[in-house]
C-alpha cells in the first residue's frame, strides 16, 4: 500500500470520525445527558442512601467501591448505542452508500464508526467521572491500566454495536440487544458487588460473563483490587477485540445488510 | 479509445429468483451524453448499482475506463459519481457537510473539500444554504444537492438515475445547462430519466433496456431516423372550407381550427404546404402530436418489440396515450 494511499484512508477515516462525533455532539440531551443523569442518581441511591448501610466491599467504602464499575457501564452502554443506532440510521436513510461508493475500505468505515463510538463512550464516561466526583474523591492506582482497559472496553463494545447495526432491519432490532443481554450482563458484571460475595455455582457462572474482567480491571485500575489477574483480562478483551473485528469484516466484505 | 463504460455479459439474479439483467452488453464512449432508457423494473437502477458497487452481480464484467470492477475496484469508484433516484443523505446533516464529507471519503482533504463545495454549491445555487439541514432543502435542492456531492471528488463518469424527477421545468432546464457544460468539458455522463424529452435533448448516444436486456444501443439520431411516420398538429387562423382530397399525406380534420397530418418519411411538409395554400386554408401554427422519442419507447418496450418490427405508418401517433411516459 503507497504512502499516498494510507494519507487517503486516514483522511476518509477522520472524516467518518468527526461526523460520528459531531452527530452524537448535535444531540448531547439524547446522547450525553441521559447517562450523567441516570448515573448520578446511581451514585445518590446505590452508593450514597443504601451504599452507607452496606458499608465496606472488600475493604472499600460502598460508595467509592461502584465508581468505577458504573464509569464502566457508561462507557460500555454508550459506545455500543452510538455504533448500532448511528450505523442502522445510516442504512435506514440509505447515506451508507456515500461510504459504500467511495474507495474507503471496509476496515476503515469500521474503524471509523468504532472510534466514533468511543469518542462517545469516553465523553460520557469523563462526565460520569467529574460527576462521580462529588460524592467520592478520585482514586488512581494505575492510570495506564485504567485507561487502556477502558479503551480497549469501549472499543470491544462499539464493534459490537456494529456487528447489531449490520444485522438489524428494524429499529426494535437495534433495542433487543441492548436491552436482553447487554444491561443483565452489564448489571452482573459486577458493577454493584464483588464476586466473592456470590455461591460456588453462581461465581462459576459469571466467570462466563466477559464484562466482570472488564470492570474488574478497571477497578483495579482504580482501588487496586481485582478478584482476577488483570492480564487476564487483557488478553480476554483482546480476544474479543480480534473475533469481532473479524465478524465485522466478513460481514461488510460481503456485504451483509447493505449490498443485495 | 478505452471506453468510458463496457459490459459484458453481465448478469443479476436477486435471491428470490428474479433475474434482473440477462446478460447484458453496453459500451459508452469517452465524453459521451449516453442515455439509459426502459420502463419500470426494466433493469436499469440493477446496472447502475452494478457499475457502482452497490449490488453484487451474478456473472459478467464491467470495466470503468479500462479498470475492471473485479479486479481494480478502488479505481474504478475513484472514476465514478453518483446522483442516486432516491435521496439518500443524512436529513439531519448541514448540506456542506454532506458535500465536503463525501470528499472527505475519497481522501481529499478538508481544505481543498469546502473549496470544492464552494464551487458546486455555487454552480448548483446552494451555497448560502449550505449551512442549512439537508431536510430543510426542497425536493429540486435535494436534488441539486446530490449532484454536487457526486462531482465534489471529480470523477471522470457521472451517473444520474432520474435526477429531474419531481424537478419544475425552471430548475430542470438550469439542470440541463449545467450538465451540458459538464460534458461538454469532457466529462462522460450516463442518464437515466422518465422525461424521454430529456434524453433527446441531451443525449448523443442511447440504450434501450427492457426485460433485463439491450433491444437497441444506438445513437439518437439514428434511432430516431427508425420513425417511420410522425403526426403534425396543424393549428388552423380560421375554419376550412373542406380537406383537400389530394393532399399528398393522410389529413384529418380534429375540430373546426385543427388538422392532424401523418408525415411519412420521405414525405416533404412542402407538398403539404402548396396544396393547404391551394385550399384556401391558413396555418398559424404547427407541432409534433408526440415526443418522438418517447413514441419510438413506447413503440419498442411493449411487447418486447424490437426496432426492426416497427412498420411505417404503423398507426402513428394516434395509437398512443400523450405523456405516458
Amino acid at each position: 500500500m503507497s504512502e499516498s494511499h494510507l494519507r487517503q484512508y486516514w483522511i476518509a477515516f477522520r472524516t467518518i470520525v468527526t461526523k460520528e462525533v459531531l452527530r452524537f455532539a448535535r444531540i448531547w440531551v439524547q446522547t450525553v445527558l441521559p447517562p450523567v443523569i441516570t448515573t448520578a442518581l446511581y451514585f445518590i441511591i446505590f452508593g450514597g442512601l443504601i451504599g452507607e448501610r452496606i458499608g465496606e466491599m472488600e475493604g472499600h467504602r460502598y460508595m467509592d467501591f461502584i465508581v468505577p464499575g458504573l464509569i464502566m457501564l457508561a462507557v460500555i452502554t454508550n459506545s455500543y448505542a452510538n455504533v448500532v443506532s448511528s450505523f442502522f440510521g445510516s442504512k435506514f436513510q440509505r447515506h451508507i452508500e456515500e461510504m459504500l461508493v467511495s474507495p474507503i475500505p471496509n476496515s476503515v468505515i469500521i474503524l471509523g464508526f468504532v472510534f466514533g463510538g468511543v469518542a462517545r463512550g469516553l465523553a460520557v464516561g469523563v462526565a460520569v467521572l467529574l460527576i462521580s466526583l462529588f460524592f467520592s474523591p478520585l482514586s488512581v492506582h494505575n492510570a495506564l491500566v485504567m485507561l487502556v482497559i477502558v479503551l480497549m472496553t469501549s472499543i470491544l463494545f462499539a464493534l459490537a454495536g456494529l456487528i447489531n447495526g449490520v444485522f438489524a432491519r428494524t429499529f426494535d432490532d437495534i433495542s433487543i440487544v441492548p436491552t436482553f443481554v447487554l444491561t443483565p450482563l452489564t448489571y452482573l458484571g459486577g458493577v454493584f458487588y464483588s464476586i466473592s460475595l456470590l455461591p460456588e455455582f453462581w461465581q462459576g457462572l459469571s466467570m462466563l460473563n466477559p464484562i466482570l474482567y472488564m470492570v474488574d480491571a478497571f477497578r483495579y485500575g482504580s482501588l487496586g483490587h481485582s478478584d482476577f489477574p488483570v492480564a487476564l483480562s487483557f488478553a480476554i478483551i483482546a480476544g474479543f477485540i480480534a473475533v469481532l473485528y473479524s465478524v465485522a469484516l466478513v460481514l461488510l466484505n460481503r456485504g451483509v445488510g447493505i449490498r443485495s | 479509445m478505452t471506453p468510458a463504460l463496457e459490459i459484458r455479459g453481465l448478469k443479476k439474479t436477486y435471491k428470490n429468483g428474479f433475474e434482473a439483467l440477462k446478460g447484458i452488453d453496453l459500451e459508452v464512449a469517452p465524453g459521451s451524453f449516453f442515455a439509459l432508457l426502459g420502463p419500470n423494473g426494466a433493469g436499469k437502477s440493477t446496472t447502475i448499482g452494478i457499475i457502482t458497487s452497490l449490488i453484487n452481480k451474478t456473472a459478467g464484467t464491467v470495466k470503468v475506463f479500462g479498470h475492471d470492477l473485479d479486479t481494480d475496484l478502488q479505481a474504478v469508484k475513484r472514476s465514478i459519481g453518483l446522483v442516486p433516484q432516491e435521496f439518500n443523505f443524512n436529513n439531519f446533516e448541514p448540506i456542506g457537510e454532506i458535500v465536503v464529507n463525501q470528499a472527505g471519503y475519497y481522501g481529499i482533504p478538508r481544505h481543498e473539500a469546502w473549496e470544492r463545495c464552494e464551487h458546486y454549491l455555487k454552480e448548483l445555487g446552494l451555497w448560502e444554504k449550505r449551512k442549512d439541514m439537508a431536510r430543510t432543502l426542497s425536493g429540486g435542492m435535494k436534488r441539486r444537492l446530490m449532484i454536487a456531492r457526486a462531482l465534489v471528488h471529480e470523477p471522470r463518469l457521472l451517473i444520474l438515475d432520474e435526477p429531474t424527477a419531481g424537478v419544475d421545468i425552471e430548475l430542470r432546464r438550469s439542470m440541463w445547462d449545467f450538465l451540458t457544460r459538464i460534458n461538454t468539458d469532457g466529462r462522460s455522463i450516463i442518464l437515466t430519466t422518465h422525461y424521454l424529452e430529456e434524453a433527446e435533448t441531451l443525449c448523443r448516444n442511447i440504450a434501450i433496456i427492457d426485460d433485463g436486456g439491450i433491444i437497441e444501443n444506438t445513437t439518437m439520431k439514428q434511432l430516431l431516423a427508425k420513425l417511420e411516420t410522425e403526426t403534425m398538429v396543424l393549428d388552423l387562423s380560421e375554419p376550412p372550407p373542406g380537406i383537400p382530397q389530394d393532399a399528398p399525406v393522410a389529413l384529418r380534420q380534429i375540430d373546426d381550427l385543427t388538422l392532424e397530418a401523418d408525415i411519412r418519411r420521405g414525405e416533404h411538409l412542402n407538398d403539404l404546404f402548396r396544396v393547404l395554400d391551394q385550399a384556401g386554408i391558413r396555418v398559424q401554427s404547427m407541432r409534433n402530436k408526440a415526443n418522438r422519442l418517447e413514441e419510438l419507447f413506447l413503440r419498442m418496450t411493449r411487447n418486447g418489440q424490437s426496432p426492426s418490427h416497427l412498420t411505417p405508418g404503423a398507426g402513428g401517433t394516434s395509437e398512443q396515450p400523450e405523456n405516458q411516459a
